[in-house]
């Protein structure tokens, strides 16, 4: 008997494949969205950490 | 291997409607009304983004623990009539794999609320999730006739959350109104299921109150728990979350609720056989629409505040 190219179960399981991928796809839509509104917001700060420099090279004559 | 047995081992392949059907729609149905409630009762406003966003991880957390319920429960629901069809028990959704998306549910809701929100927003959910999954569904459903009085607390938090969403704050009276109405509306509504959906919970030796204590025990407990839920509604009323809608519909509501619980209470079993659990069932069906109604009402005095209706 010659082989189906395309059996029922890679149907079912095409399906839940695409419904899984369309959530990931929204969530990362979602997750972008949601950071672009927090940093365009007037409420928005930058940590303070960035703010007061920390993680900046300081040359050697300066720091002594 | 036949083409026999692949038709039956594919008819248990899982689909994402037996991956949906784990997480109680019909509860996230209400988690996220009461909670948008919760949300919109507050007096600070939400950027809509901020407030989707924050609704949709609120109920996928609630999804998560009716997951990983169902997980836990597994065995009873095989049992019951009324659960025998859940993904598990019906063979579709292994229990593992139930367990294992409760909890990567559980943590990616818990964590993107706590983001999107705020860190008091995740914790409670957090709580949420553990109170219902742990206390309740571990400990006291199979150990005590009060297990619906105290799990209907962890089905009680959503507007607590809603309002925290907006407010970052928990220490005010009106968020915890709300809880309490869900807190105190939840004991008659399941035991009034209990009385018709009898020999569900007995072949499952789940101790409801109808197993442990009497099926008259049980109606003199739906009185009992009606009449302090009517004070608590109808005195919502003169409150933040009040107003002249909200009184209105608590007190039509209440008075049919009030009403439908002394029919039970007046009742015996031998009338109950007559009628097929008549008034039982319609006092179920009124609880829905209680419930229903009363955050509704909160929503329209939100909503009508900004026009200078709303409230008192």
């Amino acid at each position: 008997m010659a082989l189906r190219p395309e059996h029922e179960i890679h149907t079912r399981r095409k399906s839940l494949n695409i419904g899984v991928g369309l959530m990931l796809g929204s969530f990362v839509l979602l997750v972008m969205l949601l950071t672009y509104t927090k940093i365009t917001s007037a409420e928005f700060q930058i940590p303070a950490s960035a703010a007061k420099g920390v993680g900046q090279q300081i040359p050697v004559e300066e720091s002594n | 291997m036949t083409d026999v047995t692949n038709v039956q081992s594919f008819e248990n392949e899982p689909q994402l409607g037996d991956y949906y059907a784990l997480l109680k729609p019909r509860v996230m149905q209400l988690v996220v009304f009461t909670a948008v409630v919760g949300m919109l009762a507050a007096p600070v406003a939400v950027n809509p983004v901020i407030g989707f966003a924050s609704i949709l991880f609120l109920a996928i957390g609630a999804g998560a623990s009716g997951a990983l319920n169902m997980w836990w429960d597994a065995d009873i629901d095989a049992i019951m009539k009324r659960t025998a069809k859940r993904p598990i028990p019906a063979g579709k959704v292994t229990a593992q794999s139930a367990m294992y998306l409760g909890v990567a549910l559980s943590g990616l809701s818990v964590m993107m609320l706590s983001l999107s929100a705020n860190l008091l927003a995740g914790f409670m959910l957090a709580f949420t999730i553990f109170f219902y999954v742990v206390p309740y569904s571990m400990w006291l459903k199979r150990s005590t006739p009060q297990n619906i009085v105290i799990g209907g607390a962890a089905g009680a938090f959503p507007p607590v959350i809603g309002w925290i969403i907006a407010t970052g704050d928990i220490l005010v009276l009106e968020p915890w109104l709300m809880f309490a109405l869900i807190f105190m509306w939840t004991p008659p509504h399941f035991w009034a299921l209990a009385l018709f959906m009898r020999n569900d919970y007995d072949d499952a030796k789940v101790p409801m109150l109808t197993v442990t204590h009497g099926r008259r025990s049980t109606r003199n407990h739906i009185l009992a728990y009606t009449v302090l839920l009517v004070v608590l509604a109808v005195g919502t009323a003169f409150t933040g979350v009040g107003g002249w809608v909200y009184l209105t519909t608590a007190v039509v509501l209440n008075a049919l609720f009030l009403k439908g619980a002394y029919d039970i209470w007046k009742r015996d079993e031998e009338m109950c056989e007559v009628d097929n659990f008549a008034v039982e069932r319609k006092f179920f069906r009124l609880s829905l629409w209680y419930l229903f109604a009363h955050f509704l009402a909160i929503l329209a005095e939100a909503a009508l505040k900004p026009i200078g209706f709303g409230g008192w």
